[in-house]
């Protein structure tokens, strides 16, 4: 016989934390279904939700599922328990991220390479954001064709534009809802 | 009218000439665009992905920034629009943090500006009149499918301006320029947004399709609000033949006549000028 983590008290959290109510679920899976990144998911939306519901905390949160999901916002806007899926995502990460979990390394450099360049010039310098997370990514050298094409259309600029109110903007990433905010 | 215009981190750079297009049509119209002074990025994807009080408090910065001349806040980015929009809704209903923000940035919310999109604004009805009036050179001919994307018009509880499965606003305008709207099932299909660097195959998959429907319903261009679904599709479209993909503001220069749209079609990485010589 196989023991399966649970923990009750999971659902009850990610329904405060996210403020949706993912206990209404009754698993008709139009979320899974209008899912644009589902194919490439482990588990689909809808069975996020399941383990969810079933306190699989584990198998959540370090799942890819949460890794993957854009926001595009299509499942929320056809559950018809009102349920988004979104919010409850972005809450599955961050206490991926606070429990420790590994998060998809390549998602999570883009993302810390993205609020590293606004905390530097208070908007987002491509040239130097995506030479960071090439870095924090080691994928030294994909993409690097269409990179020069854009160069070459004067798509990005070398040169980055920092804000005057950029202590200001620094000021915001003090009190972070994961701590990721402060981290350097 | 005036306002208060909030264009975003691509609009200088990867969406330059959706930037381009946006200030010469709304010059042509009479619209003016105020740029919100010393905007700051909205956090984009990445600031809700990592941390949900830091996406809420870079784009109530620029909520901040337009109190004071009371003018709506208009973005031609849908992420922008999006989060500027949620952090305004946090501010309006949420007393105990907008003291908290009020006090760390220093401003008093008025509540009186509205965040609106820049596709939302262009089709006012008044302003849809004030299109047919401009259009010089009809876009007679051309068979466009317009792409709405994701959180343009999504969730429909924050944006509530076009109807979330099946807009219709940027058909509207392609029918006022001239243009003949195509069918589609795909205009609020994801392009996969975000993934585009970290997970390409997706987005490769994801424009690839659309970009394929939007051939088999016959259309010869693809419309966008929106400078990420523009840069995937523009330059992740894995299709022997592939269809160009064109800002809804660069649509309207075209058929206003006006100077310069040369210079947008040479930023695009798929050429639309094979497709829009033939028109009119």
């Amino acid at each position: 016989m196989t023991v399966v983590a649970i923990e009750p008290s999971f659902s009850r959290a990610v329904q405060e934390r996210s403020g949706e109510p993912v206990l209404r679920c009754y698993f008709c899976q139009k979320c899974s279904a209008g899912c644009p990144v589902a194919f490439v998911m482990d588990y689909k939306p809808a069975q996020v939700i399941r383990l969810v519901q079933l306190g699989r905390k584990e198998k959540v949160l370090s799942s890819s599922a949460i890794w993957l999901c854009v926001g595009c916002e299509a499942c929320g806007t056809r559950c018809p328990n009102h349920i988004r899926l979104a919010p409850m995502f972005d809450t599955l990460r961050y206490m991926a991220l606070e429990e420790g979990y590994k998060p998809d390394p390549m998602v999570y450099a883009l993302h810390r390479s993205f609020l590293d360049s606004i905390r530097l010039w208070g908007r987002v310098h491509e040239l130097s954001m995506l030479m960071e997370y090439k870095l924090l990514s080691r994928d030294l050298f994909s993409d690097l064709g269409m990179g020069l094409g854009l160069i070459l259309k004067g798509k990005i600029s070398f040169l980055p534009e920092r804000i005057r109110g950029v202590s200001e903007v620094r000021r915001l990433y003090q009190k972070g809802d994961t701590g990721e905010g402060g981290h350097q | 009218m005036k306002y208060a215009y909030y264009p975003g981190c691509t609009i200088g750079t990867t969406a330059v000439e959706f930037g381009l297009s946006t200030d010469a049509v709304c010059e042509a119209l009479g619209v003016e665009l105020a740029e919100l002074e010393d905007w700051n990025c909205c956090g984009a994807s990445s600031a809700h992905s990592l941390d949900h009080e830091l996406a809420l408090r870079l784009p109530a910065r620029n909520v901040a920034l337009a109190q004071k001349d009371g003018l709506d806040i208009v973005a031609p980015c849908p992420a922008c629009y999006q989060h500027v929009l949620v952090a305004d809704m946090k501010l309006r209903g949420d007393l105990a943090w907008r003291q908290e923000m009020e006090a760390l940035l220093g401003f008093t919310y008025t509540g009186q500006p509205r965040v609106r999109h820049l596709l939302e604004v262009l089709t006012e009805p008044e302003v849809i009149e004030a299109v047919r009036r401009r259009v010089t050179r009809p876009l007679k001919g051309l068979r466009v499918a317009s792409y709405y994307g994701c959180v343009l018009v999504r969730p429909p509880e924050f944006t509530g301006w076009d109807d979330p499965e099946h807009p219709t606003r940027m058909d509207r305008l392609m029918a006022a320029l001239g243009a003949e709207p195509v069918e589609w099932s795909y205009k609020v299909d994801c392009c996969g947004a975000s993934l585009s660097l970290s997970r390409s195959g997706v987005v490769v998959t994801l424009s690839s399709r659309l970009a394929q429907e939007a051939q088999e319903a016959g259309a010869d261009v693809i419309a966008c609000a929106c400078g990420m679904c523009q840069i995937n599709l523009d330059t992740r479209q894995n299709l022997e033949k592939k269809i160009p993909v064109l800002y809804f503001t660069e649509l309207m220069g075209l058929a206003f006549g006006l100077p310069g749209v040369e210079k947008w079609w040479g930023k695009h990485m798929i050429d639309p000028r094979p497709v829009l010589q033939r028109v009119g």
